[in-house]
């Protein structure tokens, strides 16, 4: 039940799946409002200051879950073979998406020998200005990448919405609890 | 009559050339800066700078109204030596970059106020708004370098308000003016 099986997702998968949903979509709605503040806002050093924090222990948790999906068994695809195959692409690009969104926003805010401050906790080091008018470029990517990750995450809610309401078939449940084939599926 | 008119016209244009030296801005050594400053919260100043731009000028110290300054700023350089400040003052809050990638200056009129001091007047460019400002300038020093070369250095100041330059972001009362401060080194053409 702790891991994945060929039926269904275990409960670590499941937990570091919604925990990463919340906090992907949270960053996302913070990011986009926090760059249209004005000056005398009083979350105007605050809210890019959590982004940033956030954002590095989202870095974490998604290498985390990374390693824990490559290191259990993935459960086998539903639906058919050209749904498998999209999904499985989607799930790529969404990975993609994310370690692109977490290098390009480390390097806007490091592009001045600055570091990263996880809540006043740590400091994650900067590397330096590695190219030209990094913070510049660093951030169109950023931007750019966002939306087009949250333009991905729709077509992958509603395609585990389309399984649920319209096939009918396990896909979105077995995200939720896993499924025990003898108990549930007799 | 009319040719000779023209000719003694060219003749004082060619004699007025000869007489103001021609400059080229040392950027490439870095003997110039442009730099700014601005109040934050009214609390302290805040400087920076362009870090690429290039210009020329003209100028003879018996002459000095005969003076000429122009001098083109690439505005991606600004730099406050704060990443994300940066990334936003050349955003579309501020100077907008993308879309106005040069500012520039080129005088239009000097007045020689003696002792070295001028009035350099001109158009300034900035956020794709052009207005005449007025630099107060004086004159550091010039002569032979040690090597080989002749320079002739000033420093200027000006200010100018954003909201001029369609700059309306509120950064609070006493930040709606910019104090430009540029120490400009030509080398003798």
């Amino acid at each position: 039940m702790f891991k994945n099986s060929h039926l269904s997702y275990g409960w670590l998968a499941i937990a570091l799946h919604w925990l990463s949903a919340i906090v992907i979509i949270g960053m996302f709605i913070l990011g986009l409002w926090m760059v249209d503040l004005d000056f005398y806002n009083a979350w105007y050093k605050d809210a890019p200051h959590y982004h940033k924090s956030v954002g590095i222990l989202l870095a974490l948790l998604i290498a985390i879950r990374l390693v824990a999906k490559l290191m259990q068994i993935s459960p086998q695809g539903v639906g058919k073979r050209w749904e498998q195959k999209t999904a499985k692409l989607v799930h790529l690009l969404l990975y993609l998406g994310l370690f692109s969104l977490f290098i390009s926003g480390y390097l806007i805010s490091t592009a001045d020998d600055r570091g990263i401050d996880i809540f006043n906790w740590a400091t994650v080091p900067s590397l330096g200005e590695l190219f030209a008018n990094q913070e510049d470029l660093a951030g169109e990517i950023h931007e750019w990448v966002a939306y087009s990750l949250i333009a991905l995450v729709s077509l992958h809610a509603l395609a585990a919405l389309k399984h649920h309401f319209i096939d009918k078939d396990l896909t979105l449940k077995r995200m939720i609890k896993p499924i025990n084939q003898k108990k549930d599926l007799s | 009559m009319k040719k000779t008119l023209i000719a003694a016209s060219l003749l004082s244009l060619l004699s007025f050339g000869a007489l103001a030296a021609d400059y080229v801005i040392d950027t490439k050594g870095a003997h110039a800066s442009i730099n700014f400053k601005i109040k934050h919260l009214g609390y302290s100043w805040l400087t920076g700078g362009f870090n690429k731009f290039d210009g020329t000028f003209s100028y003879d110290a018996a002459q000095p109204e005969a003076s000429k300054v122009a001098v083109t700023i690439d505005t991606e350089s600004f730099d406050s030596n704060h990443a994300d400040r940066d990334k936003h003052i050349k955003g579309d809050d501020f100077l907008h970059v993308s879309k106005f990638p040069q500012a520039k200056f080129v005088s239009t009129k000097v007045e020689d106020l003696g002792d070295g001091n001028l009035k350099i007047m001109g158009d300034f460019t900035l956020h794709g708004v052009t207005n005449s400002i007025v630099i107060d300038t004086q004159k550091i020093g010039e002569g032979k370098d040690p090597w080989g070369g002749y320079r002739a250095g000033f420093e200027g100041t000006t200010r100018i308000a954003l909201a001029d330059y369609g700059i309306t972001y509120n950064l609070g009362p006493a930040s709606t003016y910019v104090d430009l401060i540029l120490n400009v080194e030509g080398i003798k053409q």
